[in-house]
């Protein structure tokens, strides 16, 4: 008993949790990695990108909520997505045709893009702040949870009780159903194979008729709809807040790198690398260990390897090791 | 001297703004804006040389700004004894087996073939260091955190004066990129961006939560001084008669001597700040004045060509037989030694060290619009993007409220959307910024001053 008690808790505390941050992670990572092997720079304003799709989810749940829209059990800001996704698109190729577009056609280093990247970053922020404010916003509304802790206690009689918010569970279905479409349409359709023939030899695309405009025009709304739909789970998991936003892009990037920069499926995978190591690691051990070793065995100290402070660090060091020993990413970068 | 004219020509109106601000604002916010627009000149003079010189991109500037705050409390406060006795010991074998830990990879790395085996014997060595770290350190860690945590709760510093740590900052920085430069510089340029990025926000981290270094975000506060005290300059007999003196023609007018007494005495401490002030400037002036001379000397001396060598042709400045590893790895430590010293520099202006302060939208991607506007590969370019840039980032507020209530000046108070605007104008610096970075890209790509190479 005693060991499935055991099960439960690293479940409870380590599988679900990573799973769900994982899936929001790897979203993002995609969206990175897209923009980097089609547009060849790191956008740095990934992360405002998606607080700006996700304020619109927000905007809307209100605006919806205030009419009497809901959808039950499951929260408002679902139904809002696909308005939020259009008003991001919408924005992302603005940007792209008054900003981007110039450094593309005119073949500048990618330096150059990623410092441009920084002004629409800046740019994007003020926006964000000025129309919805920096503070945290909560817009998740219907039901919490889908199995109680306490509910699970009664159910199985195990001491350990086994808790999952039904955010977590629509984050890691929406994410399978999305990724999958992604795969889909890269891996079968004329439209995909082209993307990746694209970023695969540009020249080569261009010879054979590729056209650049419409690659581009494709490679933003699939943006678009990684970075709302990514924004918005992870704005119901936990809250919105610009800031907090803008600092999540650090572990995109670590994904994606780790997966290998370029690779859709390496930064999938990355992202769940990713958020795995970070619990993993910053995890006290010291209840699992009562429950597995016999009581004489049993440790005084926490077992944790490095304070939960460290969450970050964690990802950052696994992404500098990975730098240090396979610089194109675990899955090999550049293939997408 | 007609060639230095737009470079005169600039530094004029930034100069003229300063002095607008204090004319119209008052002298005491003109002079702190003066202060951290020399402080942010020479955090771009760190970053152009790295990037204008040699064309590498650090994006953990913020991280070399923390180490360089750090440096300014372990040398300027005084030791705490009673830490060190519970704690010292300890904390000193911790530092005996990272050196052994180091030495030992190293020793690994140098008598092993690559192979397996190898990658195996560094692991262990590390994670064995690490283990024997932890129980070591663990509970020190704790005694030292237990002496009165609400004041002290940390080992305390050297007790020297604050200046000596502008030197020290600049080594701690340079330690740090010779280690992040002997991992990373191989990395291709954006692959290095993202990496600096990362490393710096560790190393704020472990800044954040090592209470027994510098207290964490308990933050250090009341850092000794080099230029003397508000208060105590208030009852200097010579500060008086200075302030009296200056202020003669208007003291003059007032008849009866008790009013001008209390004039005399609100003058003094008005005068106090401003002039404390002013001591800083004059400080930060001589380190600003230094390090252009020495730069500019650098830029065109055969060492500074090469580097413009590397930088616009690697291959070819290879070919040369020069170094180009050695190079990067040498200008990149420069570079951040000079963030380290501007990050010691601010720390010693604010008098505390917050850590939780440090964000790197304000202390990276800041510095990099400067650059970016200034002008990179000219020293004067970066220092007038310092000062423009910060001038902007500090007056936007107020500009932006202005521009609000003249544009929307037909709507009412109570408007709801005027009342949003005027809430929101903190932001609209990121605005203004974010603006002015992608014109001065899209228009003027090599800044402001853009890069003067010299024939000789």
């Amino acid at each position: 008993m005693d060991f499935v008690n055991a099960i439960i808790l690293l479940l409870n505390y380590i599988v679900v949790p990573a799973l769900s941050y994982g899936s929001q992670l790897a979203l993002g990572a995609i969206f990175v990695t897209l923009i980097y092997g089609i547009l060849r720079f790191a956008n740095f304003a990934t992360g405002d990108m998606m607080s700006f799709g996700t304020m619109f989810a927000v905007l809307l749940t209100w605006y919806f909520q205030s009419l009497g829209i809901s959808l039950g059990v499951l929260p408002t800001a679902l139904l809002t997505i696909p308005f939020a996704i259009v008003m991001m698109i919408l924005y992302m190729l603005t940007v792209d045709k008054f900003v981007f577009s110039y450094y593309r056609i005119k073949k500048s280093p990618p330096v150059m893009l990623a410092m441009v990247s920084i002004g629409v970053m800046f740019v994007t922020q003020a926006i964000v702040r000025i129309i919805i404010g920096p503070f945290d916003r909560r817009f998740f509304d219907g039901e919490r949870f889908i199995l109680k802790a306490n509910e699970f206690k009664e159910m199985t009689g195990l001491n350990e009780g086994l808790a999952i918010k039904s955010t977590q569970v629509l984050t890691i279905i929406i994410t399978v159903i999305v990724v999958s479409i992604l795969f889909w349409f890269l891996n079968k359709t004329k439209t995909g194979k082209s993307m990746r023939a694209y970023s695969d030899n540009e020249d080569l695309a261009l010879l054979s008729g590729i056209d650049p405009k419409r690659v581009v025009m494709i490679t933003w709304m699939i943006a678009g709809i990684l970075a709302t739909i990514g924004g918005v789970l992870y704005g119901l998991d936990k809250s919105f807040k610009p800031f907090t936003f803008f600092n999540n892009m650090l572990p995109m990037f670590a994904a994606a790198i780790v997966g290998g920069i370029g690779n859709p499926f390496g930064a999938f995978l990355g992202g769940y690398v990713i958020a795995f190591s970070e619990i993993f690691i910053t995890y006290a051990y010291k209840k699992f260990f009562m429950y597995v070793l016999p009581e004489s065995m049993e440790p005084n100290s926490l077992i944790q390897l490095l304070s939960t402070d460290y969450k970050f660090a964690v990802s950052f060091s696994i992404l500098v090791i990975v730098l240090l020993f396979r610089p194109s990413g675990i899955f090999k970068g550049k293939v997408l | 001297m007609k060639q230095y004219a737009n470079v005169i020509t600039a530094y004029l109106i930034m100069i003229g703004l300063i002095i607008l601000v204090g004319v119209f604002q008052s002298w005491n916010v003109a002079l702190a804006i003066l202060n951290f627009c020399l402080i942010s000149a020479v955090m771009t003079m760190g970053a152009n040389i790295q990037w204008g010189y040699a064309g590498l991109i650090n994006f953990g500037i913020m991280g070399f700004t923390a180490l360089g705050g750090l440096a300014a409390v372990l040398v300027s406060v005084p030791p705490v004894r009673e830490a060190w006795q519970v704690g010292g010991l300890s904390m000193i074998f911790c530092l005996v087996i990272i050196v052994l830990i180091v030495f030992g990879v190293r020793y690994v790395l140098k008598n092993f073939q690559k192979s397996k085996k190898r990658n195996i014997y560094i692991a262990s060595i590390i994670v064995v260091g690490l283990i024997i770290l932890r129980i070591v350190s663990g509970p020190a860690i704790e005694s030292i955190e237990a002496v009165e945590p609400a004041k002290t709760g940390f080992l305390g510093g050297l007790g020297l004066p604050i200046i000596f740590s502008w030197i020290a900052g600049a080594f701690f920085a340079a330690g740090l990129a010779y280690i992040i430069g002997k991992i990373a510089l191989g990395l291709r340029a954006d692959y290095l961006a993202i990496a600096t990025l990362l490393i710096s926000e560790i190393v704020i981290a472990v800044i954040k939560h090592e209470d027994w270094l510098a207290r964490g975000v308990k933050n250090v506060i009341g850092l000794k001084r080099p230029v003397p005290y508000e208060v105590n300059l208030q009852s200097e007999q010579w500060f008086i008669d200075l302030v009296a003196k200056w202020n003669s023609g208007a003291l003059d007018l007032i008849s009866t001597t008790a009013e001008k007494q209390a004039a005399l005495a609100q003058l003094v401490i008005e005068s106090s700040t401003v002039f404390v002030k002013l001591c800083y400037s004059g400080l930060f002036i001589i380190v600003v004045a230094i390090l252009l001379i020495v730069t500019q000397k650098v830029l065109y001396s055969p060492w500074g060509r090469m580097m413009r060598a590397i930088r616009d042709n690697e291959e070819a400045a290879n070919a040369m037989g020069k170094n180009v590893v050695k190079q990067h790895l040498l200008i990149f430590v420069l570079g951040s030694a000079i963030v380290g010293i501007a990050g010691a520099m601010m720390v010693t202006h604010d008098g505390l060290f917050t850590p939780g302060s440090y964000r790197p939208l304000r202390y990276t991607f800041l510095i990099w619009v400067m650059v970016i506007i200034g002008g990179s590969g000219n020293n004067f370019g970066a220092v007038l993007g310092g000062f423009a840039v910060w001038f902007l980032w500090i007056e936007a507020a107020p500009m932006a409220l202005f521009l609000i209530n003249f544009l929307a000046a037909g709507l009412v108070e109570t408007n709801a959307f005027k009342l949003h605007l005027i809430e929101s104008v903190p932001y609209f610096r990121f605005l203004m910024m974010g603006v002015g970075l992608l014109l001065i890209m899209r228009f003027r790509p090599k800044g402001i001053l853009p890069e003067k190479i010299i024939k000789q």
